[in-house]
């Protein structure tokens, strides 16, 4: 799964809008990963802080 | 709130709040519910407006402007400086905003003109039947209300998610947003009424690094780079530190933003069955600026107008909503996103030293108008071997 660094996240929802499986989202102040995540990766790659990390993705 | 409305607006920007205020106007019952726990805040933007577009929705109000422009300036990877004055010297071009208080006041008027408003209110599902939208369920400190309206306005933004729950693919190509970091700095040396563009591969890779004004010695100091050049090591952020140390080392940040702009085209299509799609949520971003605060006003009100018609014509499919669809790409706006993503196409492939030669064609230059459309006129004008490159875009420009 996904792993959400939430002392650097800035809850900005970059990630949210590249996901293609809808599996991330915004809930005011703190960033939501659902089950359906399959670490790809994309999210991690444009975060503008470097606050997530697919553990298995690519 | 209540449980039954004409329309129901998501999210609290610049685009549902125009939306909501249209709407209200019309005499709908209209409520907008925003997720956050305050409108406006925390900020994803540089907060640059052009003159004209903004008053065509609002008289500019110092409560709300943070500084006022006469100029830009674009500096080549080189560091060669390239002067944008109006033709009108010395005349006003646009706008420096403070989004907490101006996106505040338009939902402020919102409600004034009649508009019910719920903050810390989350859409978390829509209602469908038969594939139609219904309406959303809303979540409040942990309690879930059903509200049903005859049209749904999805405002939700860059980080929209009400559309693709409803099952238009809304997903942004990862090298079409724009990974974004900012600094709102003070204490620093700046030309307090223009804003300067800084473009290059080592400065901003398919993007550009900006610094609005936003009094004497403050600005916006931030950047946006292609999300296919972001990654660990070489993100937004990291680009942004390292301009800063070099060109602002003794200046002082009094805040840390970051956001994701799409750059992308706007959706295939942004209505269905009692559902409109507005503003960034439609991926209606002026693609080669990343201006996105005019595009969801303007989107707004016309999304009200067109819901009006549908509900008083008792007629609210993808069908009656269309116009709204029709109407965005065929006006200015839509005719400019259409243009402006093919230009960005074009000026992202270029080398540094392409753009060097472009830059270096005119160290200033005096636009009629003060707009993209004129300025890649004007940089055609210097550059005609420009013409021959950019081919037709070139001559659909004249
Ligand atoms: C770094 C950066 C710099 C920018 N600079 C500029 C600039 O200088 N000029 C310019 O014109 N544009 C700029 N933009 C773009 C501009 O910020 C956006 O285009 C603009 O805010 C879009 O308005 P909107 O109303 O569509 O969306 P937003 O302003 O994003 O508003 C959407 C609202 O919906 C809410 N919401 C989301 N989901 C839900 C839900 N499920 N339920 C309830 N509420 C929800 C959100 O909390 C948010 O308040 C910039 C963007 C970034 C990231």
């Amino acid at each position: 799964m996904l792993k959400v660094h939430r002392d650097i996240c800035g809850y900005c929802g970059c990630c949210v809008s590249v996901c293609p499986e809808g599996a991330l989202e915004l809930i005011d102040a703190y960033l939501s990963v659902e089950e359906k995540c399959t670490d790809c990766g994309i999210c991690a790659k444009v975060c503008p802080v470097g606050a997530l990390e697919a553990r298995h993705g690519k | 709130m209540e449980s039954k409305y004409d329309v129901l607006v998501i999210g609290g920007g610049p685009a549902g709040a125009i939306a909501a205020k249209s709407a209200a106007e019309k005499g709908l019952k209209t409520c907008l519910v925003e997720k956050r726990p305050a409108i406006g805040a925390p900020v994803r933007c540089a907060e640059g407006i052009g003159r004209e577009a903004l008053m065509e929705f609002i008289e500019p109000d110092p409560c709300w402007i943070s500084a006022e422009m006469t100029g830009a300036a674009i500096v080549a990877p080189d560091g060669t400086l390239m002067q944008l004055s109006s033709a009108q010297a010395g005349s006003k071009v646009g706008y420096v905003l403070d989004r907490k208080f101006f996106d505040r006041e338009l939902v402020w008027r919102a409600a004034d003109a009649g508009a019910d408003i719920a903050v810390k209110s989350r859409a978390i599902a829509p209602i469908l039947e038969n594939g139609a939208v219904k309406g959303a369920k809303i979540e409040h400190l942990g309690k879930v209300t059903s509200i049903t309206a005859d049209v749904i306005i999805a405002a939700d933004g860059v980080e929209s998610k009400f559309s693709k729950w409803c099952g238009i693919d809304t997903t942004v190509p990862v090298r079409e947003i724009m990974s974004g970091a900012q600094y709102v700095m003070t204490d620093i040396e700046i030309d307090p009424h223009s804003t300067i563009f800084y473009l290059g591969n080592e400065v901003a890779p398919e993007g550009y690094l900006w610094v609005f004004p936003k009094g004497d010695r403050s600005a916006n100091v931030g950047i946006g780079i292609s999300g296919r050049k972001s990654g660990k090591g070489h993100r937004a952020i990291d680009y942004l530190n390292k301009f800063v140390e070099k060109t602002f080392p003794d200046g002082k940040t009094i805040e840390h933003i970051i956001g994701g702009v799409s750059v992308c085209r706007p959706l295939d299509c942004t209505v269905a069955d009692g559902l409109m799609i507005i503003g960034d949520a439609a991926r209606v971003v002026d693609p080669l600026t990343g201006g996105g605060i005019y595009n969801g006003m303007f989107t707004g009100r016309l999304a009200a107008e067109v819901a009006a018609e549908a509900i008083a014509r008792g007629n609210v499919s993808k069908k009656a909503l269309m116009p709204y669809d029709k109407a965005w790409r065929a006006s200015k706006m839509g005719k400019a996103i259409d243009r402006n993503y093919n230009i960005k196409e074009y000026l992202i492939k270029q080398s540094d030293s392409k753009l060097n030669d472009i830059i270096h064609s005119g160290s200033k230059l005096d636009l009629k108008e003060f707009s993209t459309l004129m300025l890649i006129k004007e940089l055609i004008r210097v550059n005609p071997k420009l013409v021959i490159e950019l081919g037709a875009l070139a001559a659909s420009l004249r």
